[in-house]
């Protein structure tokens, strides 16, 4: 197992959309702070404010693990539920289940988790319908 | 509109300055007037930022009629350069202070955001390299 150098959690609030991005904010600029940079801090960076908005418009509140290893970033988003019914569905582009209010603010194009995927060097997810969803992402630091 | 326009060319590409745009726009600097000197290459248009955090992937100009903190934010995210609000769109105060907090140069132009393209792609932009489709199980 790689070194662990640095680890921060972040709650996120359901439905808190005029603070939504601020947690991706932070861990944009902790990670240049670490020096990570380029090309990862690009991925993580739009991962972590992909998954933020989905805990803000999907879930019933969680949070936001972020982890720094000597050879890679960890995102883990954990939430409370309600879970999703159809993973293959969600995980499809343009499939969106998102609100009026997240689309009035420009979101909910059924994007979010198919750009996670592809954005990650690894991707995981659970998610059980009453208990919530996991989100996993790593993303390898060049050696 | 090109006669006014000095356009750039290093090795076949063509760029446009940030004062370029200003001026083909028509457009009002409302933040970052020390960076107008910045080359540009490509630009998107779009009020979707679901969008244009999945499609964009350069450092580039952001077009649209959306003025939410979540295009600062979605700005940030994906190192932008310059974001041109169109028709005659003005973010609040707090929202402009958080765009020059993180670099970025503001303007706006009356123009609608069909306008504000065709100027700018015939001035010399070019729309940003999105792939045709990328399924989930590509990477």
């Amino acid at each position: 197992m790689m070194e662990e150098l640095f680890r921060m959690t972040y709650p996120v609030a359901s439905a808190d959309y005029v603070n939504a991005g601020k947690v991706s904010t932070d861990i944009k600029r902790r990670l240049k702070q670490l020096g990570v940079g380029g090309d990862v801090l690009r991925r993580v960076a739009v991962a972590s404010y992909e998954v933020e908005l989905n805990l803000v418009i999907h879930s019933l509140g969680g949070e936001l693990c972020l982890t720094v290893f000597s050879d890679a970033v960890q995102l883990v988003s954990a939430d409370v539920g309600p879970g999703i019914p159809d993973l293959d569905m969600a995980m499809r582009e343009g499939y969106s289940t998102a609100n009026e209010e997240a689309r009035s603010l420009g979101f909910g194009a059924g994007m979010g988790l198919p750009n996670m995927k592809r954005n990650a060097d690894e991707f995981d997810i659970k998610s059980e319908l009453g208990t919530g969803t996991t989100i996993t992402m790593r993303f390898n630091l060049p050696s | 509109m090109i006669g006014l326009l000095e356009k750039h060319i290093l090795i076949e590409v063509i760029f446009l300055t940030i004062e370029d745009m200003v001026r083909v726009l028509s457009a009002r600097v409302l933040r970052g007037g020390d960076k107008l000197d910045t080359p540009v290459y490509t630009a998107c248009c779009s009020d979707l930022m679901s969008d244009v955090l999945a499609f964009v992937d350069e450092k580039t100009v952001l077009i649209t009629g959306l003025t939410n903190p979540h295009v600062i934010r979605t700005s940030e995210m994906l190192d932008l350069k310059c974001l041109v609000f169109v028709r005659g769109k003005v973010p609040t105060e707090d929202i402009l202070d958080s765009a020059e907090e993180q670099g970025l140069v503001v303007i706006t132009t009356k123009m609608t955001a069909f306008s504000a393209c065709g100027l700018l792609y015939d001035a010399g932009l070019r729309g940003v390299p999105v792939p045709l489709a990328w399924g989930t199980e590509d990477k």
